[in-house]
C-alpha cells in the first residue's frame, strides 16, 4: 500500500515532462477539486455533517487574498492564510450554529447552503470588491505573486495542496481525533454517552476543513485571474465540491483524490464535446446522474469498493 | 402570489410528511411545469390556466417515476444518502431544462397577462386572480381528497406511521407513489399558474426551492395547515419586502429568515415533531 503510493506520486511527480499543455491543465483541476474533496472530507466525509456550502469558504479565501493582493500589495503566498483564518471563522460561525442548535441531516444543510448564498449576495451587492462584475487579476507572472507564467508550476502547486491535505487526512484517521469523527458520524448519541465532547470535534472538524478550503480559494482565485460571485460562492461549486468524495468513498484519505481522478476529466470530456454543441448544462446533468447512480448502487464510493474487490495488497489500479 | 405559494409548498410538506424524504428537486419540477406551460402555450396553443391540469398530470407522472424508480429504494438509508439522492434527481432536472430550453428567461403570453379588473376598492391583475383563485381550489380539493377519500385516508395513515399501515393491508408502495406524484402535481400546476406573469429561466429553480422550504419550515414540516397559512404569510412578506427593500436585498431576507428560523424554530409554528 504505501509502495503503490510512493509510486504514485513519484508518477505525478515525472509526468509534467511528458505531457501536454492540455492534458497539464486537466491534471492541475484533478489535483484541486481533489484538495478542495479532501478539505470537505473531514467534515463531511469522516464526520458525516454534510456540508453544501464550502463554495463560501472558497470564495472567502479568493477574494481575501485577491483583494489583499490588489489593495494591499500583500502576497498571496501569505495572503492564502489570511484567506484560509476569514474563512475558517466564518466555519467556526456555522458549525457553532449548526452544531449548538442542534441541526443535522437536512437542516444542517440548508444552513450551510443558506450561508453561501448569503456570501454570495452579499459579495454581488458590495462595490468595492467588484460586485457582480467582479474582480480580475492583471498577470504580471511574479511567481512572487503566485503566478507563473509557465502551467507546470501551477501543477506542482496544486500536486502540493493535493498530497498535503491527504497525508493530512491520512494522519488525523489513524488518531483518536479521526476516531472520534468517525464515531460520531456512526453513531453521535453513543458517543455522547460515552463522555465524548461531540460539540467540541465537529467544530474542530469545520474548523479545519473551511481553513483548508478558504487556502484552496488562493489557488482559485490566481489560477483563474477573474472571480464572480456567481462562480466563487455558487451552488454549484459547492456540488463540485461535495461530489468528488462522495463518488470515491467519504471518509477515506484516498476517496476524494480516486473521485477526482475519475469525475473531473469525464466533467472536462463532457464539457468539451457537449459544449460545442451549445449544450452548457449537460455535463451538470451527467453528475446529476452519477450521484443518483453512486447513491443507489454504491453509497460507501468507489474507494472501498475497490479495496474490498481487489484485497488489501492488490490496490495498484487506477492512478492515485 | 399567496395561493401559489401555499400550492407549491403543500406539494414539499405533503411528500415529507408520507415519505419522510425532502424533495430538493422541488423547486426543478416547478420550473419544469413551467415549461411545459410554455411549450403548451406556444405549440399547441393552449392557454396556461387550462393548461395546468395537463402540467400538473405530467409532474404527477415524473413524481411517481422518481418515487418507484429512486426514492423507494432508500428509504430506510441515511438522511444523507437521501439528500445526496434528491441533489442528483435536481441537477439533473435543473440542467436538463438548460440543455432543452436555454438559459433566456421566457414567459407564457396569455390573453388574460395584461387584464384588470376592480374587485371593490382594489384594482387587481385578473392573471394573478386566477392564479390565487385556482390555487385555493386545488388546496382545497387535495384537502378534501386526504380527508374523505379513502385513498387519501390511507395516505394518511401511511404517513402518521407506514409500518402500521402496512400491518393493516395497505399497499405502502403504492401510497407511496401516489404522494409523490400529487406533491410533485401540486408543484407542477403552481409553476404552470404563474408562468404567465413571471418570467422564469432554469436557474429559477432553486430559488423556488429555497422559498418553499422557508414556507414549509416556518408552517411546521409534515403539516399541511402550516404549509397553507405558511404560504400566505411569505408572499405577504416578499410583497411587503419588495416595496421597502432591493430585488437583491428581498433574496438576502429570505435566506436570512431562513436561518433564523432553523434554528429558533426548527419545527415551525405549526409543526409538532423536530427531525
Amino acid at each position: 500500500m504505501r509502495w503503490a503510493v510512493l509510486g504514485g506520486v513519484a508518477v505525478l511527480l515525472a509526468l509534467p515532462a511528458v505531457l501536454g499543455s492540455y492534458a497539464i491543465t486537466v491534471f492541475i483541476l484533478i489535483f484541486f477539486y481533489a484538495y478542495l474533496g479532501q478539505a470537505w472530507n473531514f467534515v463531511g466525509g469522516y464526520a458525516g455533517q454534510l456540508s453544501a456550502g464550502h463554495a463560501a469558504f472558497v470564495g472567502i479565501g479568493a477574494y481575501t487574498s485577491a483583494m489583499l493582493a490588489l489593495e494591499a500589495g500583500l502576497t498571496p503566498w501569505v495572503g492564502m492564510f489570511v484567506g484560509g483564518a476569514l474563512a475558517a471563522v466564518l466555519g467556526a460561525v456555522i458549525g457553532f450554529l449548526g452544531f449548538r442548535f442542534g441541526l443535522r441531516g437536512f437542516y444542517f444543510v440548508l444552513l450551510t447552503v443558506a450561508f453561501a448564498e448569503v456570501c454570495r449576495i452579499v459579495a454581488l451587492n458590495t462595490e468595492a470588491i467588484g460586485g457582480a462584475l467582479g474582480l480580475y487579476i492583471t498577470f504580471t507572472g511574479d511567481p512572487a505573486q503566485f503566478q507563473f507564467t509557465d502551467n507546470r508550476a501551477y501543477y506542482y502547486v496544486a500536486l502540493g495542496l493535493m498530497l498535503a491535505a491527504t497525508g493530512l487526512a491520512a494522519l488525523v484517521e489513524r488518531r483518536r481525533f479521526g476516531m472520534y469523527l468517525t464515531a460520531i458520524r456512526e453513531d453521535e448519541t453513543s458517543c455522547e454517552a460515552l463522555g465524548v465532547d461531540t460539540f467540541r470535534y465537529k467544530m474542530l472538524a469545520m474548523v479545519l476543513s473551511s481553513f483548508l478550503t478558504g487556502v484552496g480559494g488562493t489557488f482559485y482565485a490566481f489560477y483563474l485571474f477573474s472571480l464572480q460571485p456567481g462562480s466563487a460562492f455558487g451552488i454549484p461549486l459547492s456540488i463540485e465540491i461535495i461530489l468528488r468524495p462522495i463518488v470515491g468513498g467519504a471518509g477515506t484519505a484516498l476517496g476524494p483524490v480516486l473521485g477526482s481522478f475519475i469525475l473531473t476529466p469525464l466533467a472536462e470530456l463532457t464539457r468539451a464535446w457537449l459544449a460545442r454543441g451549445g449544450w452548457s448544462g449537460a455535463h451538470l446533468v451527467a453528475y446529476g446522474v452519477l450521484l443518483v447512480v453512486v447513491v443507489l448502487f454504491l453509497p460507501q464510493g468507489a474507494y472501498p469498493f475497490l479495496e474490498r474487490r481487489l484485497g488489501r495488497r492488490r490496490r495498484v489500479t487506477g492512478p492515485r | 402570489m399567496g395561493g401559489v405559494y401555499s400550492l407549491m409548498a403543500i406539494g414539499l410538506t405533503l411528500i415529507f410528511g408520507v415519505m419522510r424524504v425532502v424533495n430538493f428537486a422541488h423547486g426543478d419540477m416547478m420550473v419544469w411545469g413551467m415549461y411545459l406551460a410554455w411549450l403548451l402555450a406556444g405549440r399547441a396553443g393552449i392557454d396556461p390556466y387550462l393548461g395546468f391540469v395537463l402540467c400538473a398530470a405530467a409532474l404527477f407522472v415524473v413524481g411517481l417515476v422518481v418515487q418507484r424508480g429512486l426514492v423507494e429504494r432508500i428509504l430506510d438509508a441515511p438522511h444523507e444518502m437521501q439528500i445526496l439522492l434528491m441533489l442528483g434527481v435536481a441537477l439533473v432536472l435543473e440542467n436538463g431544462a438548460l440543455v432543452a430550453f436555454g438559459p433566456e428567461p421566457q414567459r407564457v403570453r396569455s390573453p388574460l397577462t395584461l387584464a384588470t379588473v376592480w374587485v371593490g376598492p382594489l384594482f387587481v391583475d385578473v392573471a394573478r386572480l386566477i392564479a390565487f383563485l385556482v390555487a385555493v381550489a386545488l388546496t382545497l380539493a387535495l384537502y378534501l381528497f386526504l380527508a374523505r377519500t379513502d385513498l387519501g385516508q390511507t395516505i394518511r395513515a401511511a404517513a402518521d406511521n407506514a409500518y402500521g399501515a402496512l400491518v393493516i393491508g395497505a399497499d405502502v408502495r403504492r401510497i407511496h407513489m401516489v404522494a409523490f406524484g400529487v406533491g410533485a402535481a401540486c408543484v407542477g400546476a403552481a409553476g404552470a399558474l404563474v408562468s404567465p406573469f413571471l418570467p422564469f429561466q432554469p436557474s429559477f429553480g432553486l430559488s423556488a426551492s429555497v422559498t418553499s422550504f422557508n414556507i414549509v419550515i416556518i408552517g411546521g414540516m409534515g403539516s399541511l395547515l402550516g404549509a397553507f397559512v405558511g404560504g400566505l404569510l411569505v408572499s405577504l412578506a416578499e410583497s411587503l419586502g419588495a416595496v421597502f427593500l432591493s430585488p437583491s436585498l428581498k433574496e438576502l431576507v429570505s435566506f436570512s429568515v431562513l436561518i433564523l428560523i432553523l434554528l429558533f424554530r426548527p419545527a415551525g409554528l405549526f409543526g409538532a415533531r423536530a427531525a
